[in-house]
């Protein structure tokens, strides 16, 4: 089953496309690690998997549905550049809010959960502008996860998180494989990403250069996919 | 979840990040009261003229206040893309935006409701005698701006020059509503009945926030998803 596909998708910003024809598929349960260097419209793209931009041509389907329908934006998960939480509410009070907003049962049981899945119960009732880099990205990871989507939209996950932060990620988006989400992410990090993916999209200058399942050699020579498809 | 909910939920987080950076509060309060300061020393406070411009020196203080308050409304959500979160979550697009206007309304209300007897100080009115009129057309007014002005605080948060924009846009639009608002608010600082002549403008300014309301509701997900 098709969890997200791109149809022939166009994105112009002015008379500059930044997504040319992008045809792409990810199935159900699958990991799709979106790469090219900056500029080259993977945030573009990621965006309008997501329902917050549209395409200027092509069409996005997400399960089937809509990608802006309210279905479909239940079963979404998205975490992008920001971390998308409040500065001046506490860790506790923003994950609630977002557990209220995507109408789950028990919003307070489920804030404690993910704060304590995310290492930040310590720091519940501390307000997220006091909070270092690394914790503000813990808690927009638990903000995006906690209603247990069916599909993870993430651009670069991994930054500014330490090691033992990558490692707690990791393993967060294993679980949610485990459990049957797709995940589709964008990173520079080939070498965490290409761990956890079963497929690999490369964009070139806004065009789909490849798409296709992870093979070993990508992960022996993570440079390989560039050199033979990408950029010189 | 339910439409209303939603909205609830929106106006809710507004008020208590309001509440505790006081950004746009103070900022819109005491903006009003220097203008009302200033505006004292510019008429005789014992001149029947006064009275005759107190609706329209009212409006012009509400209408500038406000838009203090309103640009902060989507502004407020730049910060570190929460505004994404939002749209990409299940939330309505309508719901987002109604929740908005909600939390904005109270704001701009408790800034008037302060105004309204220190204008009655600065300019020797008695502003008392149709209190409950005086609220509904401040009720109505105020909620007009409030829809104008939040439907444009979305259209104009990614521009760079958003806080003139914002004015700049908003204040041609609100004419109709600004004079239905500016008429009655005279009248009934004067002391008239809202009766006879009255009335069509309480229908222009209830119309006004009708048709408003009813477009920003539906073009809303087209503004904010680009």
């Amino acid at each position: 089953m098709t969890a997200v596909a791109a149809e022939g998708v166009w994105k112009y910003y002015g008379d500059f496309p930044a997504l040319r024809d992008i045809n792409l598929s990810v199935e159900a349960g699958a990991c799709l690690a979106l790469l090219g260097r900056n500029g080259a419209g993977k945030t573009t793209l990621l965006r309008i998997l997501a329902g917050l931009s549209h395409a200027s041509r092509g069409r996005v389907r997400v399960f089937g549905g809509q990608s802006r329908s309210q279905e479909t934006r239940r079963r979404v998960g998205v975490l992008g550049h920001g971390i998308a939480v409040y500065e001046e509410f506490t860790a506790f009070e923003n994950l609630r809010l977002f557990a209220a907003l995507y109408g789950l049962p028990d919003p307070r049981k489920t804030a404690l959960e993910w704060l304590e899945k995310t290492g930040l119960e310590r720091v519940k009732d501390g307000r997220v502008r006091e909070f270092s880099r690394g914790m503000r990205q813990r808690l927009a990871v638990a903000r995006a996860f906690l209603h247990e989507p069916s599909v993870l939209l993430l651009d670069e996950p991994f930054t500014a998180l330490d090691d033992k932060a990558i490692a707690a990620l990791q393993e967060l988006l294993s679980r949610a494989r485990a459990r049957g989400s797709t995940v589709v992410l964008s990173t520079h990090q080939l070498r965490e990403a290409l761990e956890l993916a079963t497929h690999v999209a490369l964009i070139n200058r806004g065009k789909l250069a490849f798409a296709g399942p992870r093979t070993g050699q990508m992960l022996d020579d993570t440079g390989w996919l560039y050199r033979t498809y990408g950029e010189a | 979840m339910n439409f209303l909910r939603q909205a609830w939920l929106i106006a809710c987080k507004d008020l208590r990040a309001e509440l505790r950076t006081k950004e746009a509060i103070n900022a819109s309060l005491s903006f009003a009261l220097v203008i009302l300061l200033l505006f004292s020393f510019a008429f005789d406070p014992n001149s029947e003229q006064t009275r005759e411009i107190s609706g329209g020196l009212l409006w012009i203080v509400f209408a500038f206040a406000g838009a203090l308050i309103l640009n902060r409304s989507f502004a407020r959500e730049l910060a570190n893309d929460c505004l994404d979160a939002l749209v990409a979550s299940p939330v309505s697009s309508a719901a987002l935006f109604l929740g908005k206007c909600v939390a904005n309304v109270t704001l701009l209300l408790a800034v008037e409701l302060v105004c309204l007897p220190v204008f009655g100080v600065f300019y020797n009115v008695r502003w008392t005698g149709r209190f409950w009129p005086l609220l509904l057309v401040l009720a109505l007014g105020t909620w007009g701006l409030t829809v104008v002005g939040t439907m444009f605080s979305a259209l104009t948060v990614n521009l760079r020059l958003r806080e003139l924009m914002l004015p700049t846009l908003v204040y041609p639009l609100m004419i109709p509503g600004l004079m239905a608002a500016i008429q009655l608010t005279t009248a009934l600082i004067a002391g008239q009945p809202l009766a006879g002549g009255l009335y069509g403008w309480l229908k222009l300014l209830a119309g006004f926030d009708i048709i408003f309301t009813a477009l920003a509701l539906g073009l809303v997900d087209t503004v904010l998803v680009g």
